[in-house]
C-alpha cells in the first residue's frame, strides 16, 4: 500500500516508498533523517515545520509526501552553503531572533520566502511564544537592506504550488 | 582580555539551532526503538468499569498494550503542599501512571500502546474498548465548592484540596471596618495553556545487561525527575536511573514536573525486553495532558484613606488545581502568591485566604511567573480601583504607598517572613520611584488627557495602564522553602563543577537546565569573568544526570542568581588551588602569589606569570605536585542562597479601543525593569520581550475554555488564541539598575518579569480606556466581543 516518490531534497535526488497518508514532514524527519524541521502543532497553525517546495514556503505538516513527488524541497539543513550561513540565518543569530530554537527553522524558511517573494519590510506571522516575536522581525529586516539583492531563491524557476498542496 | 560579563554577546548555542542541528526529544532515534501512544479519557468524569485491549493487541505492529492495573508503580508524588499554617490539611490525590478506577478530566491517561511505528500505535488506540460510567462533571471553582456539586474524591469533601491563610486576620479586619474608603471587586484570572513550541515527550530505555534505566525527557529538572521517579514512583534505586534532557524547546514551567508518561516509558521498555520506547505528545494532547496555569477567582477588598494611603488589603481566592494534583500545584497559589500579595507596597495590614479546589479539568501548576502574575494582577488592579474611588492619580497613589528605599531589607506584611520552614526572608533591595518616573516620562503619562481627546476624535477610546510590579526570583533559601511535610519538602540550592582540562579547555557542568535561555553563553560569560580565560576556552555542559552535579533545575528565575553563584564559588575554588600550585611552580609562598585574570605571579613580577592553563596542564599531569596536593583542577561548589532576589519595575501599556466594535489594539508598550546586574543585555531583552508578549496574551486573547461537561473547547491552536508578532507594537525597554546585595555579581533574574508585569498593565489600560463609560473593572481576555458587550452594557443597551 505504499507509493513510490522521487524528489530532490536539498539538491540531492531521493527516492522513497511511503504510505499514502504519510505527511511530508514525517518523510523529511523520519525517512530522510532531516530532523531540523520540527512539528509544533497538529493543525497547521504554528509554522515550525515550514520548508520550501519548489522555492515556496510550505508547512510540511499540511502536505502529503506523495504530493511532493517530482518536487524540489529545501529544508533548513539545505539553506547554508557549506560553512557559510544564509544571510537570514546569520541575521537571526546576530539579532537574537531565537531562544529555544525549536520553531526557528520554520521561521527562517518562512522569512527567506517572504523576502524572496516580496523584498520589503514585513513581519513573519508564526505563532510565537518567545523573544522571536519582535526580534525575528528585526532579523528579517536586517537580512534585506532595501537596496540589496534578495537572498538567493532556492530551487529552480518559481512556480505556484499545485492546488492539491497544503496551506502556506 | 576583555571582560565579557555584562556584554551583549551573540549566543554560542545558536549555530546549531539556526542550521537545524538542534537535538530535541523527538529528534532522537535509537536502535530498535518502539513507539508509544496513550489512550486518553474522552470524559471529564467517569468510572472505569473495564478496559478491553484484546482487539488492540492484534493490530498490525502492536508490541504491547498496558492498562493501569499492569503498572506496579505508585501514583505520582505531590511535593509541595500548602504549608506554613498550623494544622493545615492537604487532601492529596495525584494521577496514577494510567488511571485504574476513574478518570477526573478529559485527557487523563487510561491505556498505553507500544508499536513498531507511531502510526501503528495510534491506530491501535482506536481498538481499545473502555467501558466508562460517565459521571456529572464540574469545571468552575465556585460551583465545585457548592453543596451538592459532583464530588471528585472521597478524601476531599466539597472538592477542597486545602484551606490556607496568611497575614494578620484581625488587624486587617479592623483596618477594613474602620476605613474611610473600602473598594470591593471580584476578579477572575483565567486559565491559560502554556504552549511551549515543543510539546513534551520521553524515551525510556531499560538496559537488561546492567539493570539500569535511561530516560530522555523534555524537562527543566532532570535531576529532580530522577529523584522523584526513583524514590516516590518506581522504587528503582536512584543510581539505576539516568535522566537526560536534550535541547528543550521552551517550557514556561510545564516541564518542571513529574509526569506519568515518564514512568510509563520506563515500564514499557522493560516490559518489552529492553527496546527503547518513545512517546511524543501531540499538540492537542499537550492541551489536555500537560499542566495549565493560573485559574483563580478572587475577591479583593482594599481599604485606605482619602489622601491615598492604603491601610488594608484582604483577598479571598479560589484556586482551581484540576482533577488531580500536579507536582507542586498547591505551592503556587499559596507561598508564591499569597505571600507576595502586597507587592512593592508598605500596606500595614494584609490578609489572604486561599482555597485549593478540585474540578474536572487538567491539572494546574507553575506557569511563567507562577503565582506572582496572579498576585501582581490582584494588587495592581486593586491600586487602580482604589485610586479611581478616591479620585486620585494612579501614579500618585502608587508613590504614596511604595516601600521607601531606606526600608530594605523589608519584611512584608503578607507573610514572606515565614514560609514552610519558619525561616524568614526579606525583600532585599528596591528603589521603585525612579523606575515609575522613567516609565511615565517615556510613555507621556502626564499628557494622557490630551492623548485621550485626540483618540476620541478618531473614534477610539485610549487608555493607559500602569503596573508597578516586584518579582521573587532566585528561589529559594532551603531553610525558608524546604521544611519536610509543611512545604516544598526539599532544598533549593544549586551546584556547579569546573574542570580545567590539561588540553586547555575549561568545562563547566551544573544542575540547572536550559530551555532556551542561553545558559551555554551566560555561564561561560560568568566563568570567563571569574577565571580570566576567553569564552572560546569555556565549554558549558548540562542536562544529563550522569555527568553533572545534582541540582534542582531551572524555574523561578533562579539560574542566574543561584546557579551561577555556584559557578562563581567553584571558580573561586579553582583559583585558590591554582594559586597554591602556582606558588609551587614559582617557588614562592602561596601568600606571595597574586592573581590577575588568568595570570598567577609573584607580587611585583607579573612578567613571569603562569597562566591558568599552564597551571592546569602541569597540575593535571601532576609529575611534580607538592606533597599533599591533589592533582587536577576540578572543583565542585554547592550554593544555597541566603535570600531570594527581587526585581521590580514599572510597565505602561497604551491601548486604543474601537468604540463601535470593541476591538482592542495595543499601541504602545513601555517597560522599565530593574533586574540588577545584567550578565548579557541581549538575553535580558529577549526574556523581557517574550515575557511581555506572554502576559499581554493573557490580557487580550488567551484563555482555556471548558464546557459544562468538562470538554476543552479551546482544544488546539485553532481555538486557543496565541499572540502573533503582528499584534504588537515595538516594545520600548528601559532600565534602572539596583544590584541585588544577595549574590556577588548583583544579579536578580529576569525569566518571568515580563509575564508578571504586563498582564496587569494591559488590564489597567483597558479599564482606563473604558472608564469614561463608568466601567471600573472587566475580566480578561479583552476580546472584541467582551469589550463590545461591556460598552453596550454601560451605555444601557441590550448587550
Amino acid at each position: 500500500m505504499s507509493e513510490h516518490i522521487s524528489f530532490v531534497v536539498n539538491g540531492t535526488p531521493r527516492e522513497l516508498d511511503v504510505e499514502p497518508r504519510r505527511l511530508l514532514v514525517q518523510a523529511i524527519r523520519e525517512d530522510l533523517d532531516l530532523t531540523g524541521t520540527h512539528v509544533g502543532c497538529d493543525t497547521s497553525q504554528c509554522g515550525a515545520c515550514t520548508v520550501h517546495v519548489d522555492g515556496m514556503a510550505m508547512k510540511s505538516c499540511t502536505m502529503l509526501a506523495v504530493q511532493a513527488d517530482g518536487s524540489e524541497v529545501t529544508t533548513i539543513e539545505g539553506l547554508a552553503e557549506g560553512e557559510n550561513l544564509h544571510p537570514m540565518q546569520a541575521a537571526f543569530w546576530e539579532k537574537h531572533g531565537l531562544q529555544c530554537g525549536f520553531c526557528t527553522p520554520g521561521m527562517i524558511m518562512t522569512a527567506v520566502d517572504l523576502l524572496t517573494a516580496t523584498p520589503i519590510r514585513r513581519t513573519p506571522r508564526s505563532a510565537m511564544r518567545s523573544r522571536a516575536t519582535t526580534a525575528a522581525a528585526r532579523a528579517t529586516r536586517t537580512s534585506s537592506p532595501p537596496s540589496a539583492t534578495p537572498p538567493r531563491p532556492s530551487g529552480p524557476a518559481r512556480r505556484r504550488p499545485r492546488s492539491r498542496r497544503g496551506s502556506r | 582580555m576583555t571582560d565579557v560579563l555584562g556584554a551583549p554577546i551573540k549566543r554560542v548555542e545558536d549555530p546549531r539551532f539556526i542550521t537545524g542541528n538542534g537535538n530535541y526529544l523527538d529528534d532522537i532515534k535509537l536502535p530498535s526503538m518502539a513507539h508509544m501512544a496513550i489512550l486518553r479519557s474522552p470524559y471529564a468524569h467517569a468510572n472505569i468499569r473495564s478496559v478491553d485491549t484484546s482487539r488492540a493487541k492484534k493490530m498490525p505492529g502492536v508490541i504491547a498494550v498496558f492498562v493501569g492495573a499492569d503498572i506496579p508503580y505508585n501514583p505520582l508524588p505531590m511535593a509541595w503542599p500548602a504549608g506554613g499554617v498550623a494544622g493545615i490539611k492537604n487532601n492529596v490525590n495525584t494521577p496514577r501512571i494510567l488511571a485504574t478506577d476513574s478518570v477526573k478530566w478529559t485527557g487523563e491517561g487510561v491505556a498505553g500502546v507500544v508499536a513498531e511505528t507511531p502510526e501503528q500505535a495510534y491506530d491501535a488506540l482506536e481498538a481499545i474498548d473502555v467501558d466508562y460510567e460517565p459521571l456529572a462533571a464540574v469545571v468552575e471553582v465556585e460551583k465545585a465548592i457548592e453543596p451538592g456539586a459532583p464530588q471528585l474524591h472521597e478524601n476531599a469533601p466539597n472538592n477542597i484540596v486545602f484551606e490556607w491563610s496568611v497575614g494578620d486576620k484581625d488587624g486587617t479586619a479592623a483596618a477594613i471596618d474602620g476605613a474611610e474608603v473600602v473598594v470591593r471587586q471580584r476578579i477572575v484570572n483565567q486559565r491559560l495553556i502554556p504552549n511551549p513550541m515543543e510539546t513534551r515527550g520521553d524515551i525510556g530505555w531499560y538496559n537488561p545487561g546492567t539493570d539500569e534505566y535511561t530516560v530522555w525527557m523534555s524537562s527543566q529538572t532532570p535531576h529532580i525527575q530522577r529523584l522523584l521517579l526513583a524514590a516516590f514512583v518506581t522504587g528503582i534505586p536512584e543510581h539505576k536511573i539516568r535522566c537526560i534532557s536534550p535541547d528543550v524547546g521552551g517550557a514556561f514551567g510545564t516541564k518542571i514536573f513529574c509526569y506519568a508518561d515518564m514512568a510509563l516509558c520506563m515500564f514499557a521498555s522493560k516490559a518489552i525486553g529492553g527496546r527503547p520506547v518513545k512517546w511524543v505528545e501531540g499538540r492537542r494532547e499537550n492541551y489536555q495532558s500537560t499542566i495549565h496555569g493560573r485559574d483563580h477567582v478572587t475577591w479583593i477588598e482594599i481599604a485606605g484613606k482619602r489622601d491615598g494611603e492604603v491601610t488594608g488589603l484582604r483577598v479571598k481566592t479560589l484556586a482551581n488545581l484540576g482533577g488531580r494534583l500536579s507536582t507542586i500545584g498547591p505551592g503556587i497559589p499559596t507561598t508564591l502568591y499569597g505571600r507576595v500579595l502586597s507587592g512593592c507596597y508598605k500596606f500595614p495590614n494584609v490578609y489572604a485566604e486561599v482555597t485549593g479546589v478540585y474540578t474536572n479539568t487538567t491539572f494546574v501548576d507553575a506557569y511563567r511567573g507562577a503565582g506572582r502574575p496572579e498576585a501582581t494582577y490582584v494588587v495592581e488592579r486593586a491600586m487602580d480601583l482604589f485610586a479611581a474611588e478616591i479620585g486620585m492619580d494612579r501614579a500618585a497613589v502608587r508613590r504614596k504607598n511604595f516601600i521607601p528605599p531606606d526600608q530594605f531589607p523589608y519584611e512584608n506584611p503578607s507573610g514572606l517572613g515565614t514560609a514552610s520552614g519558619g525561616a524568614k526572608i526579606y525583600i532585599d533591595s528596591g528603589n521603585y520611584e525612579p523606575a515609575l518616573n522613567k516609565a511615565i516620562t517615556t510613555a507621556g503619562y502626564m499628557d494622557l488627557e490630551a492623548k485621550k481627546a485626540e483618540a476620541k476624535a478618531r473614534g477610539k477610546l485610549l487608555g493607559m495602564g500602569l503596573s508597578t510590579y516586584i518579582e521573587v526570583c532566585g528561589v529559594a533559601p532551603s531553610k525558608w522553602i524546604g521544611a519536610v511535610g509543611e512545604g516544598w519538602g526539599a532544598a533549593m540550592w544549586e551546584s556547579a563543577n569546573i574542570r580545567v582540562h590539561l588540553t586547555g579547555k575549561t568545562v563547566v557542568t551544573m544542575g540547572t537546565q536550559p530551555q532556551g535561555q542561553g545558559h551555554e553563553t551566560t555561564y561561560a560569560q560568568v566563568v570567563s569573568h571569574e577565571l580570566g580565560i576567553p569564552m572560546d576556552d569555556i565549554v558549558v555542559q548540562h542536562s544529563d544526570t550522569q555527568g553533572t552535579p545534582f541540582g534542582y533545575g531551572s524555574y523561578g528565575s533562579r539560574t542566574s542568581s543561584v546557579g551561577m553563584t555556584a559557578a562563581i564559588k567553584a571558580s573561586a575554588k579553582i583559583r585558590e588551588k591554582a594559586r597554591k600550585y602556582a606558588a609551587h611552580l614559582l617557588e614562592a609562598s602561596p601568600d606571595d602569589v597574586e592573581v590577575d585574570g588568568a595570570n598567577y605571579f609573584i607580587k611585583g613580577s607579573p612578567d613571569k606569570a603562569k597562566t591558568l592553563q599552564e597551571i592546569a596542564f602541569a597540575l593535571d599531569l601532576a609529575f611534580d605536585a607538592p606533597e599533599g596536593m591533589e592533582p587536577y583542577l576540578d572543583e565542585t561548589a554547592y550554593y544555597d542562597t541566603p535570600n531570594c532576589t527581587w526585581p521590580f519595575g514599572t510597565h505602561i501599556a497604551v491601548v486604543e479601543i474601537d468604540e463601535e466594535t470593541g476591538k482592542v489594539d495595543l499601541v504602545r508598550y513601555v517597560a522599565v525593569d530593574d533586574v540588577g546586574k545584567k550578565i548579557n543585555p541581549l538575553i535580558v531583552d529577549g526574556q523581557l520581550h517574550g515575557g511581555i508578549a506572554q502576559g499581554v496574551g493573557q490580557a487580550l486573547w488567551e484563555g482555556a475554555v471548558y464546557d459544562d461537561n468538562g470538554q476543552l473547547l479551546t482544544g488546539s491552536m485553532l481555538d486557543y488564541a496565541l499572540p502573533r508578532a503582528s499584534y504588537f507594537p515595538k516594545i520600548e525597554l528601559d532600565e534602572t539598575v539596583t544590584p541585588s546585595p544577595v549574590n556577588p555579581i548583583g544579579v536578580k533574574g529576569v525569566g518571568e518579569a515580563g509575564a508578571i508585569a504586563s498582564t496587569a498593565a494591559v488590564a489597567n489600560a483597558v479599564v482606563d480606556a473604558l472608564s469614561p463609560l463608568g466601567i471600573r473593572h472587566l475580566d480578561m481576555p479583552y476580546t472584541a466581543q467582551t469589550v463590545w458587550r461591556a460598552i453596550q452594557g454601560a451605555k444601557g443597551g441590550q448587550a
